[in-house]
This record gives C-alpha cells, structure tokens and sequence, in this order.
C-alpha cells in the first residue's frame, strides 16, 4: 500500500487520507451510536429501541442528522460569541488529531511517528480545552459548573491513562504505536508465539486503570458529573442547538471509538490476528476492520458500564483517580521496570 | 518628602494595589435556580440555592407554579364529584388520594362501607401505594445517574397499573371510590391475576436490591448524605417512609386506622436509624415489599356481601367537620372536611404529605454539594401535585 501511495501525487494521497480519516472518524461514530446507544442499551432496558426508520431503525441516525441540521443554531445573548462557536470544533479537533497516529495495517497509517503515544496522549487534552471554552463562553451557570468539573476530572485522569500506558511502553521498548503492534504480534508469552503476545495478559493492571481512566476521559457514568443530565441538564452542552449540538455528540462518540482503538493498539494486538504474518499484504485492507472489531468490543464494554452504574460525586471521583488509580499505576510502572530487568 | 511620607504613598500604593488585585479575583456566591423547569424537580419545584463553588450556603424552594386550587374547587362540587378533582393531587398512587375524603364524608353522614368494600379499598389503596413506589425506586437511580433501572420500574409497575385498571377502568385516575363503597365489584379472574402481578413486583425488588441498593456507588452518594435527625424530622412535620427512615416507629396503617383494615392482617412497620438518603431509599423498598404482602393476604380473605352501603341518590351530608387521615404512598394524607349540610362541602382543607416533607430543603440542604441537592430531593419523594393542590 504504501508503495501505491508513493507513486501518486500529492492531492491525491491527500485526498485518501482525509477520506480515510473522515470515515474512521464518522463511520465509527455511526455504528457506536446505533449499535451501542441504540440498540444495545435499548435491549438491556428492555425495550426495542428505534425500529420505524430503516430495517431495525438503522437509519435513525440519518433522521437524527437531519433533524439537528434543521434547528435553529442559537446563541445565548450573553454569551461569548466566537469562544461559543468555536468550542465544538476544538472537541472534535482533538478526536481527528488522536487518529493521526493511530496504524491501521502494517502500511496503513496516517504518520509513524517514534512519539506517537506521547503525542496522542498530548492531543487528547485538547479537548479540555474546547470544554472548557464551551463551559465558559454559554454565559450559563449549570454549562461554567459542568465545564470546570469537567476540567477538573480530565486533567485528573490524564495522568493515570498516562502511566497506564508507560508499563507498555517499557515492555514494547518503543513509544510508536505500529512498532507497539509489531512487538505484540512477534512477541510470545510463556514459550508461545501463537497468539503473539497481546498486552492486555501481562499488563492486566495496566488495562484495567486505562479502560477506566478512558471512561472518564469520556465523561462517561460513573464519571459523567460533568454532563450529568439529572442535575446539570448536560453540562457544557446545556445552550447549544442544532449543528453544534451534534459536533459535540459526534465528539463523544467518535473519541469514544479513537480512544477504545488506542487501547486495542496497546493492549489487544491492534490490527494484527493470529495466526496471520504481521508483514502480509492482506492485513493493509483485513487490518482496520480487525481493529474496528476489537473497537467496537471494548466501546461495548465502555457503553456496558455507562447504562448500569450510577455516578461518582465530584470529589469522591477525585479521590479515586488520585488516591487509588496514580498510586495503583505507578506500582505498575515498577513491577514492569523490574520485570522487564530481571527476565 | 520625607522618607516616612515615601513609605506612607508606597503604602497606599500597594494597598490601592491589592485592592484592586482582590476586586479582580473577588469570589462571591452564585445564585443557582434549580428548576422551575429541570429534570430532577419531576414537575414545577423551584429551588433557589447560594453557592459557594460547589457547597450550598443556602437554599430555598419556591413552590405554586403549578397551584391548581383544589381545595377552593372543591367548594363548588357536589361531594361524589369532589373525587374527580383529588384524583390528580398525588397522580401517581391516585386511587389512595380519594380514600380519605370518603372516609371523612362517610364520618360526618355515618355510613359505613360493607366489609367488602373496605377490603377492596384496602387493596386498591395498596395497589397503588405499589405503584407510586415501584417508579421512585426506579427514579431514585436515574437521580444518582444511573438510568436502566427506572426502564424496569416502568415496566413492572405496569403490571399493578394494569390491576388497578381491570378492577376500577382507569389506570392514572381511577375515580373509583364512593361514598357508602365502590362503583362496581371485581371482575372475575382479577384475584388470581393481581396475586401473580406481586409476584412479579416482589422479583422487582429484588432486582432493585441487586442493582441498586447493592451497588457501592450508589451507597457512596446515599450513605450519610442529607441526615434528618428523629426531632427535626418531627418539628417539620415529616411523614411516611421519611420520618420512618429517621427511626421514628410511626405509621398510620397501624397506630390509628379508620376504615381500612390493615389491622385484619399480619405486616410490619420497617424504620431505619440512619436517616440519610440510603435510609429513606431502603425504607420505601421494604414498604413495597410489605405491601406486596399485604395485599396478597387481604386477597384471602375478600369477605363475600354488597359493594355498596344504602346511601341516598342525592347526598347531602350533615352539617359538621371531620378530619381523617391516611398513610398514603407519601406520607401522612388528611382531608379536614367542613359541612354545613348542603350538597356540597362548605370547605376543604387538604393535608398533603409532600408539602411538609419538602419544606425541610433550607435546613437539611444547607452545606451539601450540588450533586446532593438531586439525591436528596430525590430522596425525600415529593410529587410536585402533592406541594402545589
């Protein structure tokens, strides 16, 4: 793949990518909100969900587009204008820039950069920042108390997702995400190389305190005392309408996708299937949907906890990142450092 | 200038200084209006809080928005007409709002319901005493911010709601009860099928005690959270599974019953010593299983005779007052009745448990979070209908 690529111009490598990132970006978040929000959910609330638009309402979300392109986009009088208008794009910048380094096969990837975990971890805090604009600039006191809260908690919970990562780092020996692939698809664990040597058996700890330092990162339940509906109304989002509501629920749903494929890079094998040569030109186009399918498995997870538990009070969720997560994943850090010594 | 007045301007200098720092960066609480129109109020409750950050310094709640002057109206109805109206004060355990009014009318004529009417207003008053509870344990979740269970209240309070509207035709407002009795009889087959819909209510309660009551977030948000202390509790006038839960043993089923016969069978009165949120919450699960129990033995022993005592078409009732009270879903529900022997009241004066329970917010919210300010209103169960007649 990469050798068709080098040979075609640049607008048109160009064009695939933001094609390719469009669909990696949009197409996930489509299929999480109508498998996991709609019909999932629905199933365990024992109810159908939506049936009337499409076979099995599968084109409720077309409906839902449609219906958040026609409203009014409203803007608070009192509000901050530019900062109002420009906070949903800030949230959504930050989930295309997660997926810049994110590999989808063995060519198939936007860069290989030898930071790209860092620098994804880097690019995911911008979203506080759109939050934390969005917060702001709705001249509402419920969107300013859901904004701070919600900066408060990501920028408490980076650090655990943080140091959730390093055990891996230590053991692949690399920061790349496709030479983090590579070391789990080549790897073996306890004498055999059958089914490589995912992450997720030998830092189970370490996957444990990212899936939930990523709910939270999420705003998820138990984690949503940013959004809270039943008393924040939705937090940040309580004053916007139409387009800019729907960037901000494709924010949510497509970070929810880019996050769950970094922890499928990281502790699941990424796009790499047993049994399969890494280096085989088959993964480029079986790679991404591999990766879709360990994707769609642990937002299933995430989607699982959000509708069966309820929240954490703001500074009982504080505690438990601080006092028990960063302590818990920096024990981590050093038995994988020994470890990694000794064997 | 001397060095002193040097000093003297750099003094002022700074303090202008910091005055002006402090002015920039001056905290002061914020106003927070929870609700009219917010989704934990379940209606038109307004609460005015004061923060600081996030504690509340003081709160407030504005009730009347939804005023519907029930009692002025009544003035105006002929007593079987007056049901109609306190159908909708409590709307969602309906039929137990009438139960009272009755009861203070048939005081005041001194008519008495045949056994067999008292039993099936027994029934029906805990039928939908059931179905009021079911929906705030569910509820109560969605408060903490978990939103599956209350999809599971609503779908097994549907098998109550579905009893109560075999037995009276109507499933939100029965409209039912009448001087002297009941409209009509039992259908055939409704005894075998409401003993099979507690079966499931007490499944329910399970599932709840599992899901809910179990889980250590929720105990986390609940457990000491919003204490009302026994003697608090009483100065305000707190009633129902909320004074219960402060571990005041009281309950108007068992310590002064009129004209139901809750003291034909065998149940208990469940009280908790905490008196926090999870208290209150525990309470009312075990109430609702105890209804359960007392409506299957009360389906026992259905005395067989007429529906209805002899009362005149036209009622006219003495002159005199009456009050009577019963232990309705939310707490303690009395009716002062005022006769001055026409064919309607000369004056209504209801007592709704949810106004006395609500009126405890300003002291029992001072100094929590604003998460909490939610768990607690939860808690206390208000229906906005209750506050606002």
């Amino acid at each position: 793949m990469i050798g068709v690529l080098s040979e075609l111009s640049y607008w048109q490598v160009t064009s695939i990518r933001v094609v390719a990132g469009l669909v990696a970006v949009l197409l996930v978040a489509g299929t999480l909100v109508y498998a996991h929000l709609f019909k999932m959910v629905s199933f365990m609330q024992s109810r159908l969900g939506p049936m009337e638009a499409g076979p099995y309402g599968s084109l409720q979300l077309m409906a839902e587009i449609g219906k958040f392109l026609q409203k009014e986009d409203i803007v608070p009088r009192r509000a901050d204008r530019f900062v109002f208008k420009a906070a949903p794009f800030v949230v959504l910048t930050s989930t295309f820039l997660l997926l810049v380094v994110l590999p989808g096969g063995p060519d198939a990837w936007f860069i290989s950069n030898d930071l790209g975990i860092y620098l994804a971890m880097a690019v995911s805090s911008v979203s506080v920042i759109g939050i934390l604009m969005a917060g702001w600039g709705s001249a509402s006191k419920y969107s300013l108390l859901g904004g701070l809260r919600a900066t408060g908690q990501l920028i408490a919970y980076e650090l655990p997702l943080l140091l959730a990562v390093v055990g891996v780092v230590i053991q692949a020996e690399t920061m790349n995400l496709q030479e983090i692939v590579l070391a789990q698809a080549n790897g073996e664990i306890f004498g055999s190389g059958v089914i490589g040597n995912p992450f997720i058996i030998t830092q189970f700890v370490g996957f444990l305190i990212f899936m939930i330092a990523m709910q939270a990162e999420l705003t998820q339940t138990p984690f949503d005392m940013p959004v809270a509906e039943s008393e924040l109304v939705t937090g940040y989002m309580t004053e916007y309408s139409g387009l800019r509501f729907l960037l901000f629920f494709i924010g949510e749903f497509a970070t929810a996708g880019v996050f769950s494929a970094i922890a499928a890079v990281l502790f699941l094998g990424g796009w790499y299937v047993p049994g399969l040569d890494p280096a085989d030109n088959l993964l480029n186009v079986l790679g991404p949907l591999v990766l879709f399918g360990k994707v769609v498995l642990l937002t299933f997870l995430v989607f699982w906890v959000r509708f069966t538990f309820p929240r954490f009070r703001e500074d009982q969720l504080q505690r438990l990142a601080w006092k028990f997560l960063v302590p818990l994943a920096l024990a981590n850090i050093v038995v994988t450092g020994v470890l990694k010594v000794v064997v | 200038m001397t060095v002193t007045e040097r000093q003297q301007l750099s003094y002022i200098a700074a303090q202008a200084a910091d005055a002006r720092v402090n002015l920039e960066i001056e905290t002061e609480g914020m106003t927070l209006n929870i609700g009219p129109q917010h989704p934990a109020t379940h209606g038109t409750l307004r609460i005015v809080a004061k923060l600081d950050g996030e504690q509340v310094v003081a709160a407030e709640p504005v009730m009347g928005y939804m005023h519907r002057g029930y009692e002025k109206l009544a003035e105006v109805r002929t007593y079987p007409q007056v049901t109609t109206l306190i159908n909708r004060i409590d709307w969602l355990g309906s039929f137990a709002n009438e139960v009272p009014f009755i009861l203070a009318a048939e005081r005041l004529m001194e008519v008495e319901a045949p056994p067999r009417a008292q039993w099936i207003r027994t029934i029906l008053f805990e039928l939908s005493r059931i179905a009021n509870i079911t929906l705030f344990l569910g509820d109560m979740a969605v408060q903490v911010g978990a939103i599956t269970p209350v999809f599971f209240a609503f779908r097994d309070r549907e098998h109550v709601l579905n009893q109560i509207e075999a037995a009276t035709g109507g499933r939100f407002h029965p409209n039912f009860d009448r001087i002297g009795g009941l409209k009509d009889d039992l259908p055939a087959g409704w005894v075998a099928e409401t003993r099979g819909a507690m079966r499931k209510i007490r499944a329910f309660c399970d599932e709840i005690e599992e899901l809910v009551e179990g889980n250590e977030i929720f105990q986390a948000r609940t457990r000491g959270i919003g204490v009302i202390p026994p003697g608090v509790g009483l100065s305000y006038g707190l009633t129902g599974a909320n004074i219960r839960a402060s571990g005041v043993d009281w309950d108007v089923r068992r310590d002064s019953p009129c004209g139901l016969v809750h003291d034909q069978v065998d149940w208990k009165v469940w009280t908790h010593p905490d008196g926090d949120s999870f208290a209150r919450f525990w309470v009312r699960l075990q109430e609702t299983r105890e209804a359960t129990k007392i409506v299957d033995q009360l389906l026992d022993g259905i005395p067989s005779g007429p529906i209805m005592a002899k009362v005149p078409v036209i009622i006219k009732v003495p002159a005199g007052e009456a009050y009577v009270e019963t232990e309705n879903p939310l707490g303690v529900m009395g009716y002062y009745v005022v006769s001055k022997g026409d064919l309607n009241p000369f004056r209504v004066k209801i007592r709704s448990a949810s106004f006395s329970n609500v009126s405890i917010t300003p002291w029992l919210l001072r100094g929590v979070y604003v998460p909490d300010i939610i768990t607690i209103l939860g808690s206390l169960y208000f229906i906005l209908g209750d506050i606002d007649r």
